[in-house]
């Protein structure tokens, strides 16, 4: 099975591009990880090759035939595990079957053998609400697996799923997996958790982020089942973080020169969260610096936001990323030590000098007369660079660092953004 | 003209001014009625139909009575259906039948109910001459307009919103186009449209009764029915007949809520969409019944697995032709050519209505309409603030008291679903008796059977009320005026302007019926576009009629644009509690 795929969404007027020649081929009997921050399309890749969404131009091929809408012998595994909650277990797992016309009886048949491989005895007529997070996906997985399909495309299929709950459908899954359990020749995993993504694949590829291109491709040379704790796995996991801190570093300095920054997307991200990272690299136990990888284990923060908060703090110059660590600037330690009033003023300075949009809202805000402007002007202003949700996405995030940093204020109800001291306020 | 907030919202179709979308769809929808009962007395002109059955005053006969006014309403409910699984599918299938049907929906339920009855009365009589068919057929017209719309709009919404996750988990797993539509969209719609097509009963069971008897021009009839019960009871003065009537009209309606709506509303929980369970699960004895009783599920076991292969099979073509790339040119191509077609429609029944309107309208008749239509605007608007006034505390007072609540809320709901034209015929003969200001007192017939949307809405919005929020409020000592203000009203705020809605909507429909009455050989009249209509309607003087029809319309479809829905907007975004 080969393919060249690319794809380009578009939202209004000029086409934004999602995917960039993309080429990527999934070999017999391996598991491909894609990894990428949100936004990098990842799962649109997934939807392409899973014949979900046609790619605008290039080609995707499965079987030595071009894939025209879903094809089969592809099945898909949802991130909402997408069950019809008006069907019950056996139902739904008899779905994918009834679309293929196979008869009755054979179809019960199947539907059982797969919910007995995936362990749901006794749940049969169960209806999804009854379920827990965890049996639903298993059910998801099940509804899957009974059309025997060659090819299996995961869409993070445990990132609705509690941290045990997870861990113990994953152990399952590659248990079934390396015992060939399963008809499956080969899987596609989309995930943003890296340790998922070195835990589970053979061959893992780096999404990076607008337009999205295979940054990087790392093979896990490493045997089922793999160790959490084995020196070896840590190593891998640590080249991942110092990958992807890389490009991220690597990308902003490229921005900086090319004036892109000024429409930069921000993770949707609070206040709390930054101060909470400030505070916790700042602390005796990390002295202003950390690993990644290590710093992913704290629990006050969850897995996959470690990189969206390490890059924001990136942004901002609270802290700085190399090489998989990220070590707090002079700004970030002062910021750490300071009271509220302070770190305002701090966070104020430096997000109107390193968020380019924020200051340009100020701007505008100043020169308008009422000193107040409604949010759509801003949206449209930022759709112009970016895809209508990464827009909103930053748009919110500026609003709410702009309201901690009290640069603007913003009324909910009627939409605007409007200056707190307009005399005082001065972008600099 | 039974609006429901969520169809007034409507996400895909979303605009706040009337816009000229509106205008042409109002001239369309008012030129089709208009051109209908025209063709029709074209067909027949002066016309009586024979063999009109006799309608008897006898207690005994009101079970039988009833019996057929529950079978017309039954057939209405079934027509209503099929509109919707048709009109709400194209609509939602086609983005160019989208263009059309849409803004058409949003004028027909904006039509007072009674405005179509006179002109389809017309056009089914002279159909079915001289039968009863005709007169029959135009009575379960007027219950399938008082449902349809909402049916089909809710239907509409139903399929526009389906779950991407599900629906692209339908086509990964190559479901037909045929399986997707019974396996996954009409699943995910049915809980909105089983609970629409009950709201829009009440208001069905309202002009069932009014139009069994009625009279255009020269057309008289009287079906058998609860509706011409009352009718012969108030042409005879007789108090005790309409006494009998109101009882039969309760059991009616309590026995269609147990065996038809209660077993409705439990099995279309299943296919709610959340994926918790509910704290109430809505429960029927009548569905336990047939869910356990061995013999009722022999019988029922064949129908369902047919009905289950029915909805497995596939039904598709063979193959599928498919475009390699979306082809842009012909596209706009077929747009233009569509829109075209539509204009060159609009243009032709504009002409054909001003050909209709101008040898017998003039500007005063304008102005008089304009004259009736305010008056009964400032009616709707006083009765729904004095309405709002009684029954948003005592709906939070019953709302907090769960144990009351429980009491109350299913009377309520019964208040507005009774139609409360049986009780006109008591309020006219106070009215008579003790000579008062029809003017004044006619009107609260008005809002009689609607103000009860706004109890049982306020009522169910004080049940939903975070209790730790009221505890907050009382353990920071908020009391009196301030604890309205700042606690209660906001937290039911979604839930009146919901229940505010639909009683508005009602009383606009039900201004026809109760603006003019009478009481034997006595009529009484209490201005306003309402009995205006219902006077050219006796008159049998159709342009006129048409010219009330449209501007109430007009007025109605202006109310919901620039008061409802910018208020609902409003109750959405602020104080959702979730």
């Amino acid at each position: 099975m080969r393919k060249v795929s690319k794809a380009f969404p578009r939202p209004s007027g000029e086409p934004l591009t999602a995917l960039a020649d993309i080429s990527l081929c999934l070999h017999d009997g391996e598991i491909l990880g894609l990894v990428g921050r949100s936004g990098s399309g990842k799962s649109t890749l997934l939807r392409i090759a899973a014949g979900l969404i046609e790619p605008t131009s290039g080609d995707v091929l499965y079987c030595g035939k071009p894939v025209h809408g879903p094809a089969a012998g592809i099945a898909v595994v949802f991130q909402t595990f997408a069950l019809f909650p008006w069907l019950n277990v056996i139902e739904n797992v008899e779905l994918g079957l009834d679309a293929l016309g196979v008869d009755r009886g054979e179809a019960r048949r199947r539907s059982r053998e797969a919910i007995d491989l995936i362990g749901l005895d006794g749940f049969q007529s169960a209806y999804p609400r009854e379920l827990s997070g965890g049996m639903r996906q298993r059910v998801g997985f099940a509804r899957a697996m009974v059309i025997q399909p060659t090819v299996l495309l995961m869409d993070e299929p445990f990132s609705a799923l509690d941290v045990l709950t997870a861990e113990t459908l994953r152990t399952d899954f590659i248990d079934l997996w390396i015992e060939h359990q399963l008809p499956t020749k080969s899987v596609i995993l989309v995930t943003h958790n890296i340790e998922e993504a070195a835990l589970m694949c053979d061959r893992v590829l780096v999404l990076s982020s607008h337009p999205g291109r295979i940054a990087a491709e790392i093979p896990v040379p490493l045997s089922h089942p793999r160790n959490r704790l084995d020196q070896e796995f840590r190593n891998i996991v640590e080249e991942f973080y110092s990958i992807l801190t890389a490009r991220a570093a690597e990308l902003k300095k490229a921005e900086g020169q090319l004036r892109v920054g000024f429409v930069r997307p921000l993770p949707a991200l609070g206040i709390n969260r930054l101060i909470g990272f400030i505070e916790a690299l700042a602390s005796p136990q990390h002295q202003g610096q950390a690993e990644l990888a290590k710093i992913a284990h704290l629990p006050s923060l969850q897995v996959k936001d470690v990189l969206a908060v390490a890059e924001a703090l990136h942004i901002l110059e609270f802290a700085e990323l190399q090489e998989g660590s990220i070590k707090l600037t002079a700004a970030g330690r002062v910021f750490a030590q300071s009271g509220t009033d302070e770190r305002k003023r701090l966070f104020r300075e430096h997000l109107l000098r390193f968020v380019p949009f924020a200051a340009h809202i100020c701007r505008v805000l100043q020169e308008r007369e009422g000193h107040s402007a409604p949010s759509v002007r801003f949206k449209s202003e930022l759709e112009d660079h970016l895809s209508a949700n990464d827009a909103e996405k930053t748009l919110e995030t500026i609003i709410r660092w702009g309201r901690y940093a009290e640069v603007f204020d913003y009324d909910d109800e009627t939409r605007n953004f409007s200056i707190i001291r307009p005399a005082e306020q001065a972008a600099p | 003209m039974e609006q429901h907030a969520e169809i007034l919202i409507g996400k895909p179709w979303q605009r706040r001014i009337p816009g000229w979308r509106d205008f042409l769809a109002v001239l369309l929808v008012v030129a089709v009625i208009i051109l209908l009962g025209l063709g029709g007395r074209q067909m027949v002109a002066p016309f009586t139909i024979t063999q009109q059955p006799t309608i008897s005053l006898s207690p005994s006969v009101l079970p039988g009575y009833a019996l057929r006014t529950t079978m017309r309403m039954l057939a209405a409910l079934v027509a209503s259906l099929i509109f919707t699984f048709t009109y709400a599918t194209a609509a939602a299938k086609s983005r160019r039948l989208e263009m059309v049907l849409i803004p058409l929906l949003d004028v027909m339920q904006s039509v007072p109910v009674l405005g179509y009855l006179s002109f389809t009365v017309v056009f089914f009589v002279s159909l079915f001459r001289g039968s009863a068919l005709g007169p029959e057929l135009a009575a379960i017209f007027a219950i399938f307009t008082a449902q349809a719309w909402n049916m089909a709009f809710s239907f509409y919404q139903g399929l526009r919103t389906v779950p991407i996750d599900l629906d692209e988990a339908s086509r990964a797993f190559h479901l037909s186009a045929w399986q997707r539509f019974w396996r996954l969209e009409t699943p995910f719609a049915m809980p909105g449209l089983v609970w629409n097509m009950m709201m829009s009963m009440s208001g069905g069971w309202f002009f069932l009764v009014a139009s069994e008897a009625i009279s255009v021009g020269s057309i008289q009839f009287a079906l058998p029915g609860v509706g011409s019960y009352v009718a012969l009871a108030i042409e005879q003065r007789d108090l005790r007949a309409v006494g009998w009537a109101i009882v039969a009209m309760t059991v009616t309606i309590v026995l269609y809520d147990q065996l038809l709506f209660r077993p409705l509303v439990a099995w279309a929980d299943k296919f709610r969409f959340e994926q918790t369970a509910a704290a109430v699960v809505p429960r029927s004895w009548v569905l336990d019944l047939f869910r356990e009783s061995p013999l009722l599920g022999a019988i029922g076991r064949p129908v369902s697995a047919g009905i289950e292969a029915l909805a497995r099979s596939r039904f598709s073509f063979p193959r599928k032709i498919r475009w390699a790339r979306p082809l842009q040119a012909p596209q706009r191509l077929g747009d233009v050519a569509w829109l075209s077609l539509i204009a060159v429609a609009l243009v032709y029944v504009g002409w054909k209505l001003a050909q209709f309107a101008r040898p017998t309208l003039t500007w005063d008749d304008l102005a008089i309409v304009g004259r009736n239509g305010a008056l009964t605007f400032l009616r709707v608007v006083i009765l729904i603030i004095l309405a709002s006034i009684v029954w948003v505390p005592i709906g939070v007072a019953v709302g907090l008291r769960p144990r009351l609540a429980e009491k109350v809320q299913p009377v309520a709901q019964f208040l507005a679903a009774f139609p409360a034209n049986l009780l006109f015929p008591i309020a006219v003969f106070l009215i008579v008796r003790y000579q008062l200001s029809p003017k004044i007192w006619l009107s609260s017939l008005m809002i009689l059977g609607t103000q009860w949307y706004i109890l049982f809405n306020v009522i169910a919005g004080a049940t939903a009320f975070p209790s730790d929020l009221r505890e907050c409020a009382s353990s920071f000592h908020v009391r009196g005026w301030r604890w309205w203000r700042e606690v209660m009203l906001p937290g039911i705020f979604p839930y009146y302007v919901t229940g505010a809605i639909t009683a508005s909507g009602g009383s606009w429909n039900a201004s026809i019926v109760s603006e003019a009455v009478s009481w034997g050989s006595q009529h009484i009249s209490g201005l306003g576009l309402g009995a205006y209509i219902a006077e050219k309607t006796t008159a049998g003087d159709f342009p006129r009629i048409a010219l009330g029809v449209a501007v109430m319309s007009v007025i109605v479809i202006s109310m919901n644009r620039l008061i409802w829905r910018p208020l609902y907007a409003l109750a959405e975004r602020r104080t959702r509690l979730d």
